[in-house]
């Protein structure tokens, strides 16, 4: 059934790729038995258990140097005087800003009606999720006395002392705990009528228990269905203000400071648009071995790529205008630490290098995806991926590093060099990341089942065609 | 009453088998049919009925008379609350409990406040609908009568299915069925209670 006229070749082989959002052809049933399959068969790859147990190994050694943090205070690190911010909040925002991706596209592409984020929805939430657990625990590690995170909470207590409300950290604890409590109810929710699905399909009793359990007994009860879409819709409108805000608050830890180079009003949309950047950068990265060791494809389709191609290449060119911005902003000020910070610290400076390679990673890598031709090339949307995803880790360095380490009064200056607890830490970050991701594709529906039937439903390719080949209804 | 109450309603019926019986239930094969079925049920005048689909179906709530706007009303509320009581702790905290005179700026910095206001806005609102949404439909219940209907595994599936409640007033075992075979259904059974 499937329909020749949509077969279109692409770069990478004889590989058979579709433009469609879904391959026609496919049925309720189908897709259905597709996805769900992914969780209810009883093999384990050896491959899949190969990669959980690369990564949580690499994850292990981050959290054995989290422990020696916690042990011996974070003298460990790099961080000296005046680099008080280094490793620890670049991949805060950093892991961050990947998160927010996942929001954009369940919830915002949902409001655009844009109906190729179906399929990609579900996984890139659950990216966002892991991601924010891994950004998480930087704020509670680089605090000096990790014992008194508490008093980050607004508890009356026996010093009569609130939090220092004013300060953007504490903006950010209030952001990123909102964040990450919608993306999980969000991402609960829509996994509910999934979980039913596969509650029904299940064989083995406990698997049933597990997921019958799980899904609340839903049974699509049509009164149900009602109160779910209107809460999905409204979480979703709640989800797009949360995302400008969080990542905006997250950009006000440098805008709100005087340092020279942070003090800008440009940060918060320029974060915003890098964080969708780095997202789609990491969403892709996911999902290209996704669609190929899963088989995929006609669900993840060429379209769903080259769009997310075209989402990097958009965000990217907005984050390339806020270098621009940043470059004029040092001239056009007359002052003369912004001028300092821009030319002579940033670009010829002792860090140039990490400037010089952060335009040459955000600023030119992605040009390509100007070009159709590399827009659905697989292998050229992984390689750029990468480079964006170190780019806009670069970025954070530029702007925590070069500012703080060479900022006002030359007494001040200093040089910052990482130490091993501090790439330990982040490569255990990434890490835990992708194990996370490898045991939530094994153990729940990677693609929303039931969005995948509305769109079969909604949008013909052999709507509601049942396996006994009847008719299907008008529309 | 939540729908899911079921009544053994000894002596209501003619028969003593309709004790055990929970309603009569459909199955159809298209999203279409179940709509223009529910729709027929409700001028028929059942309105203890749902319907049961694999997916949200547009319309269909509608015509089975469901109308109500909980969910978004509860959300509401929860955000003008949360933003009030955003807004509150802070201006209690630093206006009333401990204000502190910074080379004197206002005490109660307002726009210093919007941040952490806006994001107890979003929290409250979401948690309240979350767990709202499942209170009012009565989650968590792992066992319902329909789910022994013949064929239900598949209403998660690919199939849609219409189910005629026994607690309606136009109830009858013989008439409501007889009623629902002219649906357009793929098949049409019987529902009972597990003993």
């Amino acid at each position: 059934m499937i329909d020749s006229r949509n077969r279109r070749g692409t770069a990478v082989g004889e590989r058979d790729e579709t433009f469609e959002i879904i391959r026609p052809g496919h049925t309720y049933e189908s897709v259905t038995s597709k996805i769900a399959g992914l969780v209810l068969n009883n093999n384990i790859s050896l491959k899949w258990l190969a990669a959980v147990a690369l990564f949580a190994g690499i994850g292990s050694v981050g959290i054995f140097a989290i422990l020696l943090t916690l042990l011996f205070g974070v003298g460990l690190w790099g961080n000296n005087q005046p680099v008080g911010w280094a490793f620890d909040i670049i991949n805060f925002v950093w892991w961050i800003g990947i998160g927010h991706a996942g929001t954009l596209i369940s919830a915002i592409l949902l409001l655009l009606h844009q109906n190729w984020r179906t399929s990609i929805n579900r996984y890139a939430e659950a990216m966002t999720l892991f991601a924010v657990a891994q950004a998480g625990m930087f704020p509670l590690l680089h605090i000096g006395r990790h014992q008194y995170f508490y008093w980050l909470i607004p508890l009356p207590n026996s010093m009569a002392l609130w939090p220092q409300f004013r300060s953007p950290l504490m903006w950010d604890f209030f952001a990123i705990s909102t964040y990450l409590t919608v993306s999980l109810l969000f991402w609960y929710v829509g996994l509910i009528p999934d979980l039913a699905t596969l509650r029904d399909r299940a064989q083995h009793r406990f698997v049933k228990i597990f997921y019958g359990m799980l899904s609340l007994g839903w049974r699509g009860s049509a009164l149900h269905w009602r109160r779910y879409t209107m809460l999905y819709l409204l979480l979703a409108g709640l989800s797009t203000p949360l995302v400008l805000s969080v990542h905006s608050i997250v950009s006000f830890d440098f805008s709100v400071g005087i340092v020279p180079g942070w003090h800008s009003t440009i940060f918060p949309p320029y974060f915003v648009a890098g964080a969708i950047f780095a997202g789609f950068a990491m969403t892709l990265i996911l999902a290209i071995p996704l669609r190929a060791t899963c088989n995929l494809r006609d669900l993840i389709t060429m379209k769903h790529l080259e769009n997310m191609g075209k989402v990097m290449l958009a965000t990217g060119l907005i984050v390339f205008y806020g270098y621009i911005m940043e470059v004029f902003f040092g001239w056009y000020s007359a002052n003369t630490y912004e001028n300092y910070m821009t030319f002579a610290n940033r670009m010829l400076g002792p860090y140039a290098w990490s400037y010089w390679a952060l335009i040459l990673c955000n600023g030119l890598a992605p040009q390509v995806l100007w070009w159709k031709k590399s827009r659905t090339n697989i292998v050229v949307l992984f390689i750029v991926s990468l480079i964006v995803s170190v780019g806009m880790w670069l970025e954070r360095f530029v702007i925590i590093v070069t500012s703080l380490s060479f900022d006002y009064v030359p007494s001040a200056w200093a040089m910052y060099y990482p130490k091993p607890t501090d790439y330990a830490i982040y490569f255990g970050t990434i890490g835990l990341f992708f194990t996370l991701f490898l045991l939530f594709v094994r153990a729940l529906p990677a693609i929303s089942i039931a969005e995948m039937r509305e769109l079969i439903l909604h949008h013909g390719h052999g709507a509601g065609v049942s396996e006994h080949g009847a008719a299907p209804a008008r529309h | 009453m939540s729908e899911t109450l079921v009544h053994r309603e000894a002596g209501a019926g003619t028969a003593p088998e309709e004790r055990f019986l929970y309603g009569i239930i459909a199955e159809f094969e298209h999203a279409h049919d179940v709509v223009v079925a529910a729709d027929r049920s409700y001028q028929a005048g059942y309105r203890k009925m749902d319907a049961y689909t694999p997916l949200p179906v547009e319309g269909l709530s509608e015509a089975l008379g469901f109308r109500d706007v909980y969910v978004p009303t509860m959300m509401l509320v929860a955000g003008i609350l949360g933003c009030i009581g955003g807004f509150g702790l802070l201006y209690y905290c630093l206006g009333i409990s401990y204000p502190l005179n910074i080379g004197g700026r206002e005490i109660v910095s307002w726009p210093y406040y919007l941040p952490i206001t806006f994001e107890c806005t979003v929290l409250a609102a979401a948690l309240t609908g979350v767990f709202g949404m499942i209170a009012i439909n009565g989650l968590s219940q792992p066992y319902h009568p329909v789910f022994d209907a013949p064929d239900f595994e598949l209403a998660s599936s690919s199939r849609f299915f219409l189910c005629i409640e026994h607690t309606d007033p136009h109830f009858d075992r013989v008439e409501t069925r007889r009623f629902m075979e002219t649906l357009g259904a793929a098949k049409v059974s019987e529902v009972e209670l597990r003993k």
